[in-house]
This record gives C-alpha cells, sequence and structure tokens, in this order.
C-alpha cells in the first residue's frame, strides 16, 4: 500500500510516525512521511525531520521523507490525490487531562476534505 | 492552549455541597463531595460501567471495566475535585475538575436513569460551590457544539464561549477573582 504519514511535530503525529513506521516493516507498504509545519508543535521541522529519518533507518526500511511548505492540511490532501496515495496517516489528537479526545485543526482538514482514507492513530 | 480567554468578571455564588433536593421525577438525590472511600468509587464503576455510549463525549467515559477503572483512578486524585449525586447508595450522576496549568477542566455525566429531571443542573451547581470554596479561579470545558442542551445550561451558568473555531466548542468561567489582579 502507498502510505502518506503527515507528522508535524506534536507527541500525537510522533506516535502516529512510529506506529506508520513499524506497520511499513511488516505489510512492506511504500511510505512516505510528510514532514509539516505545525505552529501548535514544540518540535521545529528539522528536529522531525531527524526523527522521522531515524525511525525509518532503525526499522531498516526504505522510506521518503519530504519537508512540505504551506498550509499543512491542504497540502497533504493535494499530494495525496495528485500521487495516488492509498491512505494518510494522522496523529489522533491531543487527550486533555480530564482525558478528553480533541483532534487538532490539520486533522480536521484532512478528514473533512481527503478522498484518500484517512487514518489517525490513537 | 494557555491563551484561553476568561470572563472579565467572576461568576455568582454557588452553593457548596452537601445539597439534598427531590428531582422532578419525585426522587430524593443528595449531592456530595467525593469521600475517597472505595464504597464511592466502586459506586462510580457501577454508574459508567451501564453508562450509554451514545452519550459518550470526546471519548470519555471509556468502554469496559478496566479502562473506565483507569480513567477513574486518574480523575479520583487529591488535586481534582469530585461531586457526586447520590439517590440511596447509587450514582446518579458526577462532576469533575482537573487541573491543567492555571486553571481547572470541567466535565459533567449524568447516568441515562436520571436524565431530565434537573439533576445536571444541581449538580454543576454544587461542583462550581465547591470549586468556589477551594479557591479555584478559572475552569473551561469543551462540548460538542450540537449539544444544544449542554451549551445553554453552561451560558445560564456563566460560561462564555472561548474558541469556536474547532469540532468542540470551548467555554470558560471565572469563579473566583485573581489574587494577583485583586
Amino acid at each position: 500500500m502507498k502510505v502518506l504519514c503527515g507528522i508535524g511535530g506534536s507527541d500525537d503525529s510522533l506516535r502516529a510516525l512510529e506506529r506508520t513506521v513499524d506497520r511499513a516493516a511488516v505489510a512492506d507498504d511504500e511510505l512516505t512521511v510528510a514532514v509539516v509545519e505545525n505552529p501548535n508543535a514544540d518540535a521545529d521541522v528539522d528536529e522531525v525531520t531527524k526523527r522521522a529519518e531515524e525511525a525509518i533507518a532503525e526499522a531498516g526500511i526504505d522510506a521518503e521523507v519530504r519537508r512540505v511548505e504551506g498550509d499543512p492540511g491542504s497540502r497533504l490532501v493535494d499530494i495525496a490525490e495528485r500521487e495516488g496515495f492509498d491512505e494518510i496517516v494522522l496523529g489522533g489528537g491531543r487527550t486533555s487531562p480530564m482525558g478528553k479526545i480533541t483532534i487538532g485543526p490539520i486533522a480536521e482538514f484532512v478528514l473533512l476534505n481527503s478522498m484518500t482514507s484517512v487514518t489517525l492513530v490513537r | 492552549m494557555n491563551d484561553r480567554r476568561y470572563p472579565e468578571t467572576a461568576a455568582d455564588r454557588f452553593e457548596p455541597p452537601p445539597i439534598a433536593f427531590v428531582d422532578r421525577k419525585d426522587r430524593e438525590i443528595e449531592i456530595r463531595a467525593y469521600d475517597g472511600s472505595e464504597g464511592a468509587e466502586e459506586a462510580l464503576v457501577s454508574m459508567y460501567t451501564a453508562f450509554d455510549p451514545s452519550d459518550r463525549a470526546q471519548g470519555i467515559p471509556p468502554g469496559g471495566e478496566p479502562r473506565i477503572r483507569t480513567w477513574l483512578e486518574a480523575i479520583l486524585t487529591d488535586d481534582c475535585l469530585n461531586v457526586i449525586a447520590w439517590c440511596d447508595d447509587e450514582v446518579a450522576g458526577h462532576a469533575t475538575l482537573v487541573p491543567d496549568d492555571d486553571a481547572y477542566e470541567l466535565a459533567i455525566f449524568v447516568h441515562q436513569t436520571y436524565q431530565e429531571a434537573g439533576i445536571g443542573t444541581r449538580l454543576i451547581r454544587g461542583l462550581l460551590g465547591h470549586g468556589q470554596a477551594e479557591g479555584i479561579e478559572k475552569v473551561w470545558l469543551t462540548v460538542e457544539r450540537w449539544n444544544r442542551a449542554a451549551v445553554s445550561l453552561y451560558e445560564k451558568i456563566g460560561f462564555e464561549t472561548s474558541n469556536a473555531e474547532s469540532f468542540e466548542l470551548e467555554m470558560a468561567l471565572r469563579l473566583n477573582e485573581s489574587e494577583a489582579e485583586g
């Protein structure tokens, strides 16, 4: 399967990265990790790119890490549709102190606009 | 999340628990602060295991007893404030304030058997009375925007919308004047 994993550096996006890389190793997915600019994330783009490259090297798979500039949600949807991806994988949102799940604006945009299947990793 | 806007003035005074009343279906209900007893915790577990999942809000209460116990353990700690509406030894509803940086996040659940009987309004007022007595300044919550009944209850109590840009509406209330600002 051709998988596009979009990450911006939030904790949930890094969990999605790990899960997607692990799955790609088992399922032999053709994986592209898109590093987007998430203004709400603590980590910057260089750090996130490095994390992605390390995770890929550790899993021993062959995957592309691509930096994506501009509005993250719309860029991810656009790339997935133009390049024929089968699935977009994103972080599943933050959990409040109470335990309530809140999904961020990137996932919200992708969910409402994507013609490609979307997986949110919890 | 720290740029949340709060109302400038503090809310009215709310009566702290214990509060006893008869609900609209003639049941005797008493609202009391959670006492940390095992009996109260087990009664909460029973309420949530029998809770209709269609009334879940953003993943809580979780499904299945093990997840319910884990979730309750996290919010029944000493730094959280919990208030229970009792009908004899059965839990009719539960409301909680969980610390989050300089504020508290609020959630309230009323079991389906006890809904639409005026218990929720009393319960949330009891929780806020408890919070005021404990000196809590700021409270926030999220609510699904299509849940008009809940939104109008929160508005009636004094909550104001602090963020309307995502799926869930975020609302905030000032319980006590801030000490720093007098």
